[in-house]
């Protein structure tokens, strides 16, 4: 089974022109672009039965509840977790990384503790950590990486000694790599751990399944999955979610509150602070419906292939004057290409594309370690999803040369 | 939409692919500021040397886009041998260019009767950047950073 060969017709912002061009959209490790299923159950909701959850008692309010459960439910099978009561809805990962960095970081680091993250992870999965280490006193430590972009694993059992949380990406945002998460899982639970995982580049490409990665956490964001902004998971194990104190405090998040104090709701709601975003969530839980109507080994089929023809094309015209950071292999990374293009300025290099219409990303990619590690100050990264084809990797590679020739030194 | 050629015009090329004053002075005599980008990682370091009110010489590296590496350059051509007030002077024309005006009280101060206005001279060819307004902070990243090390100065 293959995606279907007409998919950019099921996004309408892939119709539009800009600077004169078809757009070619190749910066999906930001932000995917939504079907139009996405964009119409949100319409729907707020035309049809726009109430707040959880609450009135009446006929609308009752359906609203309905299909914010319903999302739920839909995201748990998506990602095989064992109950829907699992499925905290957040802002964003990096609000579920926060969450969990202020619940569980809090209740259970402190001097002489550590965690390990790695050389490859997002801002999101650093930042939080040291905020709280400056608070606790715990010490952030860090797995390397190897020369080809992979995590090197050869010293992890020194690296382990003392962790109580391991918490890294599931594939770089960068460099695609594709971490073996279940291994480092099971070294994790060896010596007491608990594994922490950033899906936000996984969950959105591969078929997922928390048991089988081995995880504790899984933190991924909505808008990256062909879902709106504004809407992200953290999946836990129940017995740890159930251990873990509430992160934001308010409305919906309490089962009573008394002038002594307050008894927190149960999970998910424990978790959930406030009127949650309604509508997006019910557009995250129809573009699960969309990728599963797809097929996620289909989707990560059509990645591979179309990795596998933008490494060889972008090779075989350009070789030693393109530099493609990460993996050298499609199978081993996702469709995340980190170029350097010459001595071209990534900044530079995305401006001229942009006048030929395509979209990619100029920048650190909120890796700044990761940056400091590969000796750039900035990358320029095009990243491929579902609807982009070998057209799109063809304008992209067409374009390279006459940005070079622009500036040459 | 502007196409490319008011973005990156010959002159800001030649800037770019042959920085003019590149280099550092020793740290003292000279003063050190570096500047960062954090969204696209362009960074700039300057040495500056006074003499009494006047940037006696200035050198700069950095990392960057065409833009902000050659907005450097042109900006290092322009101030040598000129007063802080001049400097200052051109610095808020220069960023005025870029659509960036500053506090009214400052700006009043700028073309009031002591501050004549200077001649952009290059530095005109960066006009162009206003169009494109992610570009206007590579544009202003080294005008910054040379304002903060006036400010640590205090002069």
């Amino acid at each position: 089974m293959s995606l279907p060969s007409d998919l950019k017709s099921n996004f309408p912002l892939l119709s539009q022109t800009v600077n004169g061009h078809q757009i070619i959209y190749l910066d999906s490790a930001s932000s995917s672009q939504k079907p139009t299923v996405v964009i119409e159950a949100m319409n729907d909701y707020y035309r049809t039965i726009n109430a707040n959850v959880h609450r009135g008692a009446y006929e609308i309010a009752a359906q609203a509840t309905e299909a914010m459960e319903r999302a739920r439910a839909r995201l748990a099978t998506f990602i095989g977790a064992p109950s829907a009561n699992e499925i905290v809805f957040t802002k964003n990962a990096t609000e579920s990384f926060n969450l969990i960095a202020r619940s569980w970081g809090g209740d259970n680091l402190g001097p002489g503790d550590v965690v390990l993250i790695s050389d490859m992870e997002h801002h999101a999965n650093i930042v939080p950590w040291q905020i709280l280490s400056a608070e606790k006193g715990f010490e952030l430590r860090w797995i390397p990486l190897t020369s080809d972009g992979h995590l090197d694993l050869s010293q992890l059992d020194r690296l382990l000694d003392g962790v109580k949380m391991v918490s890294v990406t599931a594939m770089s945002n960068v460099l695609g790599t594709l971490n073996p998460i279940r291994e480092i899982a099971d070294r994790a639970h060896s010596v007491g751990a608990l594994m922490a995982v950033d899906g936000s580049q996984y969950v959105p490409h591969l078929p997922t399944d928390v048991v089988e990665l081995g995880a504790d956490l899984l933190c991924f964001t909505g808008h990256k999955m062909c879902g709106p902004t504004g809407i992200g998971v953290l999946w836990g194990r129940t017995e740890l979610l159930e251990a873990m104190p509430p992160f934001l405090g308010g409305g919906e998040m309490i089962l009573d509150v008394r002038r002594d104090g307050f008894t927190p709701n149960e999970l998910p709601h424990k978790f959930e602070a406030g009127t949650p975003p309604i509508a997006e969530i019910i557009g995250l839980g129809a573009a699960v419906d969309f990728l599963e109507s797809l097929g996620m080994s289909n989707v990560r089929q059509h990645e591979i292939d179309l990795t596998d023809y933008a490494l060889r094309v972008l090779n075989d015209r350009y070789g030693e004057e393109l530099t493609i950071h990460g993996p050298p292999n499609a199978s081993e990374r996702g469709g995340v290409l980190s170029i350097q293009y010459q001595d071209v300025h990534p900044h530079d290099l995305s401006q001229v594309l942009d006048q030929r219409g395509i979209c990619v990303r100029a920048g650190h990619h909120c890796a700044k370690p990761l940056m400091r590690e590969l000796g750039v100050g900035a990358t320029a990264r095009a990243s491929l999803y579902v609807y982009n084809d070998e057209a799109d990797i063809d304008a992209l590679t067409a374009s390279l040369a006459p940005a070079g020739e622009l500036f040459a030194r | 939409m502007s196409g490319l050629e008011d973005l990156y015009k010959e002159i800001i090329l030649d800037h770019y692919r042959s920085p003019r004053h590149h280099g550092e002075l020793e740290c003292p005599p000279a003063h050190k500021t570096e500047g960062f980008n954090p969204l696209c990682g362009d960074e700039v370091s300057l040495t500056f040397e006074l003499q009494g009110e006047v940037i006696r010489e200035l050198l700069i590296t950095g990392q960057g886009c065409s833009i902000s590496q050659a907005s450097a350059s042109m900006m290092s051509t322009a101030v040598q041998g000129k007063s802080v007030d001049e400097v200052r002077n051109l610095t808020r024309q220069f960023k005025a260019m870029m659509s960036i005006h500053e506090e009214s009280i400052g700006a009043e101060d700028a073309t009031s009767k002591d501050a004549k206005p200077l001649e952009l001279g290059d530095l005109d060819a960066l006009k162009g950047v206003v169009k494109f307004p992610v570009r206007i902070k590579c544009a202003t990243l080294s005008w910054n950073t040379l304002l903060t090390g006036l400010d640590e100065l205090e002069v």
